[in-house]
């Protein structure tokens, strides 16, 4: 694809893979090299299965051998009766049958960008668009329709639509129609030390399309020091100019005072951000403590805003770096080894305390290990508002490539938390997705260029961190949960999709397939197999984390603000077309909860009488800490309001009593009136 | 009884001691036998023992005899703030007898930015004077740096001093960051202490207190609404992952709340080092009476953590004390008058901490867990004594029965019937958080250093003759996994070439530099780079010219022929 840097040497990917996926290293057919139907010819026979796999092998076995373009090579699909999917069922002339959108494939990529927003352009070429027999696939049904969609939102769902004439059409022959996935955690051009990570919003949503996604939430990251605003203003810029799909923002706090704050009132009510992430980890650059959490906390609620937090201890990860670097490692393996899963699992458990006493919703992103997704699992059970998102790297993927002799392709798996080396982690992860403990899914991608990895050659814990994977999203969670029975097709809507609509405040604009919704659509080819590689992929980056893994399911079509932008394997985004979507706070689906607990936490003191008794002498020097926090970080207190003292204010709940003004000796034992004051005084 | 420490009266009346019929329940298993004591040591287990003359016998009449109880936690003659807790080493550990436990382990507790060598030579002091019973001590770790780190060594070598306790809550005054606990606990493995810890989340606790009296609520009730359990789970978990970090045996002081026990429960599942200590207060009552509307009564319960509001906390409690998954029991008797509870009588922040039970801590767990069939006397032993005994690697000179064993024995009425109160108690409080509950099973006689200090109902505790027992580190019941552990884990680097592919320019101006904050690191060592040492995990490699696809040798990005270990990234790019 002409992007690398400068060309790896044979050595560098001739190194035994993984032995899970050994026997996938296999050349990809030439003939094929970027069609999304490479290598099936070579593969099939790793899928042992019924009659089924037999004629799908006899099916996939016909293409490479006959060397044809994909299309003319469907006809021969139809003397398979046996096999039962709509696109290949369907005489092949009715596959395709509006003219005008047939240009719309042939039309360079210059030509696309020029109707984008040009109302000059006949609507009918770009904005009208209908698709015809598919079967929609919403997280909670699924059922047959036509859809019409114009001005980038759906119109119609139905049979037997009215829709202008020549509007451009495609027949989906009863294949899945799906709501866009939305991939919730990216950070696309991501600056670290002066570095920028190597996919900028251009190549980074290039991919989430190809993918299958057609929104992205990407993360501001703003240096400590500077201001939430800014920060978030300089990543509008860049995305605007840049991103091919509809994006939103997190905004990460990264440090904590009084503007902080002011900040994210600002952002909150003016500029459509409802989420905020805190670190954990990191110590001494992003890392907060846990009294300024629970102040972040407090201020996320009141905002109605959604607490991120990216959960691993970081003065344990940073004491154990130490250690690990003291013993002589300095390879990526010490990465891994100074970020036990334990280390995860704990700062797991203390924000969803935090986020508890606060009564905060929380959002854990980057669930890496079988230890943290189970303390969500708990925490869940006992009714905390706390959801998990595993990525594309923790459900594909383990960790043992941190061992791996190739220092370039151990330190591409380099992030935080890091890859269990569990290697029956992803399996555990997708479990836990399929049964609605863990509920979204994010790809933070991420990934940074072997040349840039290297300024951590001497020391891992130099190595700039993140993977890839917002392409990979939906196929490895397909190939994973759904083709192994471990959850249905609208499950599958619901963690790629839906979920985080709801709990970002975009439902039902995104995230469901409904009249009026956007027009972000995929038509998913549930048998379509490729396998991943570097080669092919659409970062910039010359190692891919899931190399030589095979998945089973991908887009056919992907429709993005109602415009076609893969189709056929050919993919036409247009830089600069993303829309920021503005998200408002207080989503129903995390806040209904909170609201109602709101209401039910009010405490009361115990109405007492005044205690008179004998008080005894202290030094000044008080034991038990005054209750305020470090000056420096206190923005969320309000102004202390003064403690009204029920027993300085001379109202007695008691009622004023006939010995009120009578002195008590100390020692006196004194029988409490019948039903009056419960005192010290009456002892035993 | 007046042969109690007077040397001029015949030994025949003082040191030495028969127990006929009695029935003799260690840990491990009950038997009949008589048992003969002579110089505070057993001399002889059996049955027609050929002892002298004249000897001081004891009818048991097959009654259970047990080891004496070890409380294992108590904070006798605190100083507070100016004010001492009301219970002295006397007054405390006359207490403990009554309730048939015959030796403490109390906790020092120097100033922070004071020396904890002078603290517990001021302890020492204290109790060497008071003390009725065999005492050992626990040194709490309020700060941390070098010259701390110099003195848990030293305290270790050379004071009978093996562990230590630092706390997790107290911001601003006792509270420990992560990392220093970290560090705390890497040394104390390393010495082979025991880590004990306070487990309360002090920075959340700090935050809702500020909550609670912005609220307008300053009476007790507060501190429990302040402190909720899930703070000390959390924080208990916290200290387990460290604890697992570093390979040190974690001993969680004060197990209050049900999710506190879970999470230590499922630790020592998945194979953690870690012991639970619930205390009297936690397996007998609950803080329900923190909402009582007599202040005095209400702040008499005031402890941290707090008493759980949850009633079948402390069922809970002694079902997991009873299965094993909490090992040990203590009081944490640390008792305050009214008047100087009463400190904090406008703020709930204020009320000194700590409720009374070294007394009540036997006969409650006899109570509750014995007389309900959670567990048997062989385990009551264990979680009495034994396993204290154990931990403190005092065992067996400690509790069990055996050759060789001091002869601290109670004699237990498994039928007598005694209501708890403050009027009978002899504590110094005018308060008893168990005040009215009937409890079932007593000491009879109880026998400290080979004397019979409770007989009818009598005590006749002397002060002073309580001794320093010495406690060394390894204690084998925690530090034999530790020890295996930490053979197995040697972690190895990858051997691999030297990578010399492009290098990205960056700034150092950020980045995961693995430095602990300045204040908190006194064992920092300067890191080893071996890039710099000239030595190569990966041996020299054959020179195979540049590009080679070697199999299963180095795999740099580069090959090249010349190692250039220490060479600068610059240099090593223009070489390129």
């Amino acid at each position: 694809m002409g992007k690398r840097l400068w060309s790896v040497p044979p050595s560098s990917s001739s190194l035994p893979p993984p032995p899970s996926s050994s026997s996938l290293l296999l050349p990809p057919p030439p003939l094929l090299s970027d069609s999304v139907w490479e290598g099936k010819a070579l593969v099939h026979r790793r899928r042992p299965g019924g009659c089924q796999d037999a004629i799908r092998s006899l099916r996939l076995f016909l293409f490479p051998i006959c060397g044809l373009p994909e299309d003319q090579l469907r006809p021969p699909l139809l003397l398979l009766p046996p096999l039962h999917h709509p696109h290949f069922n369907k005489p092949r002339t009715s596959r395709r049958l509006a003219v005008p959108g047939r240009s719309v494939k042939t039309e360079p990529p210059t030509k696309m960008s020029g109707y984008q927003g040009k109302k000059n352009i006949p609507r009918i070429t770009s904005d009208r668009l209908l698709i015809k027999g598919a079967k929609i696939v919403n997280d909670d049904q699924s059922f047959c329709a036509d859809i019409y969609m114009e001005d980038g939102v759906i119109k119609q769902i139905g049979e037997n639509l009215i829709v202008p004439g020549g509007v451009k059409t495609i027949d989906a022959h009863g294949g899945m129609l799906m709501p866009g996935g939305i991939d919730v955690h990216t950070r696309f051009q991501m600056p670290d030390r002066g570095m920028t990570a190597a996919d900028d919003f251009y190549q980074g949503t290039k991919a989430a399309l190809a993918g299958g996604t057609t929104m992205i939430i990407d993360h501001v990251i703003p240096e400590p020091g500077i201001s939430l605003i800014s920060a978030f203003e300089q990543w509008r810029e860049w995305a605007d100019s840049k991103s091919c799909c509809d994006y939103s923002l997190h905004v990460d706090i990264t440090e904590w005072h009084k503007g902080i704050q002011e900040e994210m009132e600002t952002l909150v009510k003016d500029h459509g951000v409802n989420s905020f992430l805190v670190y954990l980890a990191y110590k001494d650059i992003f890392q907060l403590t846990d009294s300024q959490v629970y102040e972040v906390f407090s201020v996320i609620r009141d905002l109605g805003a959604i607490a991120q937090v990216h959960a691993e201890n970081g003065d344990i990860v940073a004491e154990e770096q130490r250690r690990i670097l003291e013993q002589g490692i300095t390879g990526p393996e010490g990465h891994v080894l100074s970020r036990p899963e334990e280390v995860e699992a704990e700062a797991v458990n203390r924000s969803v305390t935090v986020a508890n006493q606060t009564n905060c919703p929380l959002y854990v992103t980057k669930v890496m290990s079988k230890s943290a997704a189970d303390v969500i699992a708990q925490a869940r059970k006992k009714g905390t508002v706390v959801y998990g998102e595993p990525i594309t790297a923790s459900l594909g993927t383990d960790g043992s490539h941190y061992w791996s002799k190739n220092w370039a392709k151990a330190a591409a798996y380099v992030t935080s938390p890091p890859l269990s080396p569990d290697p029956t982690t992803p399996d555990y992860l997708n479990s836990l997705l399929s049964c609605g403990d863990l509920q979204v899914t994010g790809s933070a991608h991420c990934p940074f260029n072997t040349a840039q990895r290297a300024v951590g050659k001497d020391d891992f814990s130099l190595i700039p961190e993140g993977v890839n994977g917002t392409e990979e999203r939906m196929s490895i969670i397909w190939d994973k949960c759904v083709v192994t029975g471990k959850m249905d097709e609208n499950q599958f809507v619901a963690v790629t999709s839906t979920n985080a609509a709801k709990i970002f405040n975009l439902y039902p604009r995104k995230g469901r397939i409904a009249v009026g919704s956007d027009a972000d659509l995929v038509l998913w080819d549930p048998d379509l197999t490729k396998i991943i590689s570097a080669k092919s992929h659409n970062s910039t980056v010359e190692y891919n984390i899931f190399e030589g893994t095979e998945v089973r399911g991908g887009p056919l079509v992907v429709i993005s603000q109602g415009k076609i932008v893969l189709e056929e394997g050919n993919l036409h985004a247009t830089e600069g077309s993303g829309r920021y979507v503005a998200r408002k706070p207080f989503p129903d689906y995390v806040y209904k909860r909170i609201k109602a607990r709101s209401r039910l936490a009010e405490l009361r003191g115990v109405p007492r009488g005044l205690y008179d008794g004998p008080v005894c002498e202290v030094s000044v020097t008080p034991k038990t800490m005054t209750p305020a926090s470090s000056a420096k970080t206190s923005p969320a207190k309000q102004p202390n309001q003064p403690v009204r003292n029920l027993h300085q204010s001379g109202f007695s709940l008691s009622g004023a009593q006939i010995d009120d003004n009578v002195p008590r000796r100390n020692t006196q034992r004194i029988v409490a009136p019948p039903g009056g004051r419960a005192n010290i005084t009456s002892l035993g | 009884m007046s042969y109690q420490g007077k040397k001029n009266i015949p030994k025949i009346t003082s040191d030495r001691l028969l127990i006929k019929g009695g029935r003799i329940v260690n840990d491990d298993q009950s038997f009949h036998a008589d048992i003969y004591m002579e110089d505070g040591l057993i001399k002889q287990i059996g049955d027609n023992l050929i002892v002298p003359g004249g000897v001081k016998t004891i009818e048991a009449n097959g009654k259970m005899v047990i080891p004496g109880g070890i409380d294992i936690h108590t904070h006798f003659q605190m100083p507070y703030r100016g004010t001492t807790t009301v219970d002295d080493f006397n007054q405390g550990s006359k207490a403990a007898l009554a309730g048939g436990t015959t030796m403490i382990v109390d906790h020092v507790i120097p100033e922070p930015g004071t020396s904890l060598m002078e603290a517990y030579d001021q302890w020492r002091q204290w109790a060497d004077e008071k003390t009725c019973c065999d005492y050992s001590l626990h040194v709490d770790i309020t700060h941390w740096n070098d010259s701390v780190k110099q003195e848990v060594d030293n305290l270790i070598k050379e004071k009978g001093v093996n562990s230590f306790h630092v706390y997790m809550a107290y911001k601003d005054y006792y509270q420990m960051s992560n990392s220093e606990l970290y560090e705390v606990f890497t040394f104390l493995a390393e010495r082979g202490g025991i880590a004990q810890v306070h487990a309360e989340n002090g920075e959340i606790i700090a935050e809702e207190q500020a909550r609670m009296l912005q609220m307008g609520i300053t009476g007790p009730e507060g501190h429990v609404l302040s402190r909720p359990e899930e703070l000390e789970a959390e924080a208990v978990f916290r200290a387990i992952t460290i604890a697992s970090q570093t390979n040190c045996p974690l001993y969680v002081t004060r197990v209050m709340s049900k999710s506190a026990a879970d999470i230590i429960s499922q630790a020592r599942k998945k194979g953690n080092v870690v012991f639970g200590e619930p205390i009297t207060a936690s397996l007998g009552t609950d803080g329900t009476h923190y909402w009582s509307k007599n202040w005095a009564k209400a702040a008499s319960f005031v402890t941290s953590p707090p008493l759980s509001p949850d009633p079948t906390t402390p069922d809970y409690l002694n079902t997991l004390l009873s299965s094993g998954d909490l090992s040990v029991t203590g009081s944490a008797h640390c008792t305050f008058s009214v008047a100087q509870k009463a400190i904090g009588k406008d703020d709930f922040t204020q009320i000194p901490e700590g409720v009374n039970g070294v007394e009540e801590r036997m006969a409650l767990i006899w109570d509750k867990a014995v007389t309900t069939g959670k567990m048997d006397e062989n385990m009551f032993v264990a979680v009495t004594s034994t396993n204290a005994a154990k931990i403190l690697n005092l065992y067996p000179r400690k509790g069990r029965i055996a050759v060789g064993s001091d002869a601290d024995l109670v004699i237990w009425d498994t039928d007598s019937i005694r209501t708890i109160t403050a009027k009978t108690h002899n504590s110094a409080a005018e308060y008893n958080v168990f005040e009215g509950m009937e409890l079932r099973g007593a000491p009879l006689v109880v026998i400290c250093q080979g004397k019979i200090v409770l007989e009818d109902g009598n005590l006749h505790a002397t002060s002073g003759v309580g001794r320093f027992i010495p406690c060394s580190p390894f204690p084998d019941f925690a530090y034999k996994r530790v020890k295996a552990r930490k053979q197995l884990a040697v972690l190895r680097a990858v051997p691999r070439g030297m990578y010399d592919g492009p290098v990205s320019e960056f700034s150092m101006s950020r980045g995961g530099t693995p430095s602990a904050s300045a204040r908190t690191s006194p064992t920092k060592q300067p890191v080893r780079n071996l890039h710099q040492s000239g030595f190569s995990l990966a041996g020299n490699p054959a020179p195979c010219g540049d590009l080679c696809n070697s199999t299963g040798g180095m795999s740099t990005i580069f090959l090249k022929d010349i190692p250039s270990f220490g060479v600068s990234v610059m240099v090593v790019k223009g070489a390129v």
